[in-house]
């Protein structure tokens, strides 16, 4: 279990917890009051920390290093599932996965966002980073999905598309941009939920849909809080004033109507419980596909379109 | 995303950008450092008569250039800015605005125009970059989602001309969601089947190329102008190598097959009208 820096009066209670119970093990002292006294501690902490988080530290809860990732929860969720690969011109790009998985007998393309579990697979995954060539590539799947009339959901989990000379060669931005574009008018329904970080265009990029939502411990912003403090601070140490100006979480995006609905995580974060968090997002998952089918693809479209159209404030 | 540009000094931010073209008698290139008459720049569509380096100009001088003698008008000006998130960095952007619109001569960082090019009608959408860095706020993203469906009402083609540092991060998501938007409005002109040129100048970065910029059906740019996602300064941390020379230049982005052409601010106005007669052959018959 990691605890992030805010939640260390957790970590001492649990501790502490911890000993009594080791103690009470021992069996010569009767530890049973005391221990339902520190439980009764924790759960308090608890509320205390969770019910009141600040933008910051939902970043860090988006960031936790024991978060389930895209793939947990399409395996999860799915009864099968058929990982397809490849953007059929330059390569097959790790950090973003996609396939054809069944939810209760019914065919749902998957494309989200791949992160790494450990070191190694960090790298493999290129740190959640997608070139071009994963844009690409997700928009193969989709134009796929559209083909053969199955719905479409994607997990956003992106710190930004990558940086890099190669995706800059490729064209990055045209990979992005053609995404947003083709996205607008699929056929099919198309629901996108930002599962971890939801940083800039590179989560854009696979996040156009009928309905856009956030896990409660997400965050969706034009930039990450750090890239903002460096840029309009001139330094790295205004992350926490960045996240609370930038309005990131998905209470301000729902607020601002920019999102169309949150979904709720356990206490403390999905990390906690990863298997209720995956079937709960199958419920939505599951709920939203099925009030969308109602509509023609003419009718999406159309809404889809009136949507991110009205996006904006301005005076008129 | 950035709409910075760093130097020895720490960071200037990009409302004090300067336009290059200066109010006095004479004029220095920023390239090859001759310096000639301002008079002489002007009359060569603020070129250097000498390296051929465009000078950065915004949409005053555009419409000039490309549209014939009093035939533009400016729409959807009266559409403006509004700190909606209240949001503060070293000063609110409250008063960032204010300090902008009194330092500059356009009223955001993009202005809509409709006339005629040698004839042709034409509204063109184009970025100012001294109105902070050319960011993408709400304003450019509604003021192009109006000009597209004044195009479609019209059926008049589309020119979109791009000098942008990216995001206007005071707007925070809805700065972001202007990429979604004008997207989204460019499928509906692409089902009116009217022509989307798309020009890319000298910057052109960060979320304007990640969305309608690269998405013209048509995609040109002027001589060695910046054009990228990322900008090269974090490319270079990322990697942590030096960049080839002439990286992210309209001549590199035309090697590696994302333009169609580059043309010479003194050829713009004849290719734009080839492109319209070009492509709406049916609609002058
Ligand atoms: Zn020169």
């Amino acid at each position: 279990m990691t605890y992030l820096d805010f939640e260390k009066p957790i970590e001492e209670l649990n501790e502490q917890l911890d000993k009594l119970r080791k103690i009470g093990e021992g069996g010569k002292v009767d530890m049973t009051s005391a221990v339902s006294e520190i439980e009764e501690k924790i759960q308090e902490a608890k509320r205390n920390i969770y019910n009141s988080l600040t933008g910051w530290q939902r970043v860090q809860l988006s960031r936790h290093p024991e978060r389930p990732y895209t793939l947990f929860y399409i395996s999860k969720i799915c009864s099968r599932f058929i990982e397809l690969h490849g953007d059929r011109n330059i390569a097959d790009d790790h950090a973003m996965v996609g396939g054809i998985g069944e939810i209760d007998g019914m065919s749902v393309m998957f494309i989200g966002q791949q992160k790494g579990e450990n070191t190694k697979q960090r790298q493999y995954r290129n740190f959640g980073m997608a070139n071009p060539e994963g844009y690409r590539k997700a928009l193969r799947l989709m134009k796929l999905a559209e083909k053969f009339e199955i719905p479409i959901v994607t997990l956003i989990d992106t710190p930004g598309a990558y940086p890099g000379l190669e995706a800059e060669e490729r064209g990055q931005g045209e990979a992005i941009a053609k995404n947003l574009m083709e996205m607008t008018t699929l056929r099919v329904p198309v629901v996108c939920i930002i599962i971890g970080e939801g940083a800039s265009g590179g989560a854009l990029g696979i996040g156009i849909g009928d309905k856009v939502l956030m896990l409660e411990n997400t965050w969706y912003s034009v930039i990450s809080p750090e890239s903002c403090s460096s840029i309009l601070w001139h330094s790295w140490e205004y992350k926490e004033t960045a996240a609370d100006e930038l309005k990131l979480t998905a209470e301000n995006m729902h607020k601002f109507k920019l999102i169309d609905g949150i979904i709720p995580e356990p206490v403390g974060g999905a990390h906690t419980n990863a298997d209720e968090m995956a079937s709960v997002l199958k419920k939505e998952i599951v709920k939203h596909l099925t009030s969308l089918a109602k509509f023609t693809p003419e009718e999406r479209i159309e809404k889809r379109i009136e949507k991110f159209s009205s996006m904006g404030v301005f005076n008129d | 995303m950035a709409w910075f540009k760093r130097d020895k000094q720490g960071i200037t931010t990009s409302t004090e950008e300067k336009l290059e073209v200066p109010d006095g008698v004479w004029w220095q290139c920023s390239s090859c450092k001759k310096t000639i008459p301002t008079g002489d720049l002007i009359e060569n569509k603020y070129v250097c008569p000498q390296c051929n380096y465009h000078a950065r100009i915004n949409s005053n001088e555009y419409f000039n250039i490309i549209y014939d003698e009093g035939s533009v008008k400016k729409l959807f000006e009266d559409l403006e800015p509004k700190d909606f998130l209240g949001f503060v960095d070293l000063k609110p952007y409250k008063d960032r605005l204010a300090e902008t619109k009194k330092k500059v001569n356009v009223s955001e960082a993009l202005t809509v125009g409709s006339g005629k090019v040698n004839g042709h009608k034409l509204v063109t959408c184009c970025m100012n970059f001294n109105f902070i860095g050319g960011s993408m706020g709400s304003v450019v993203g509604e003021r192009i989602s109006r000009a597209i469906d004044y195009c479609i009402q019209k059926k008049y083609p589309l020119l979109v001309i791009s000098k942008s540092g990216g995001a206007r991060m005071m707007e925070s998501a809805f700065s972001l969601m202007q990429m979604a938007k004008t997207s989204a409005k460019l499928t509906q002109l692409a089902k009116a089947k009217l022509p989307y040129i798309s020009l890319m100048t000298d910057p052109t970065t960060g979320g304007v190329t990640a969305s309608y910029a690269m998405l013209g059906d048509i995609n040109i740019a002027e001589p060695n102008a910046l054009i990228g996602f990322a900008g090269p300064r974090v490319i270079k941390e990322t990697i942590k190598k030096d960049l080839p020379k002439g990286f992210q230049r309209s001549e590199f982005l035309l090697e590696h097959g994302f333009l169609d052409f580059i043309v010479d601010r003194k050829d713009l106005k004849q290719r734009l009208t080839d492109v319209i007669e070009l492509l709406m052959h049916k609609n002058e018959k």
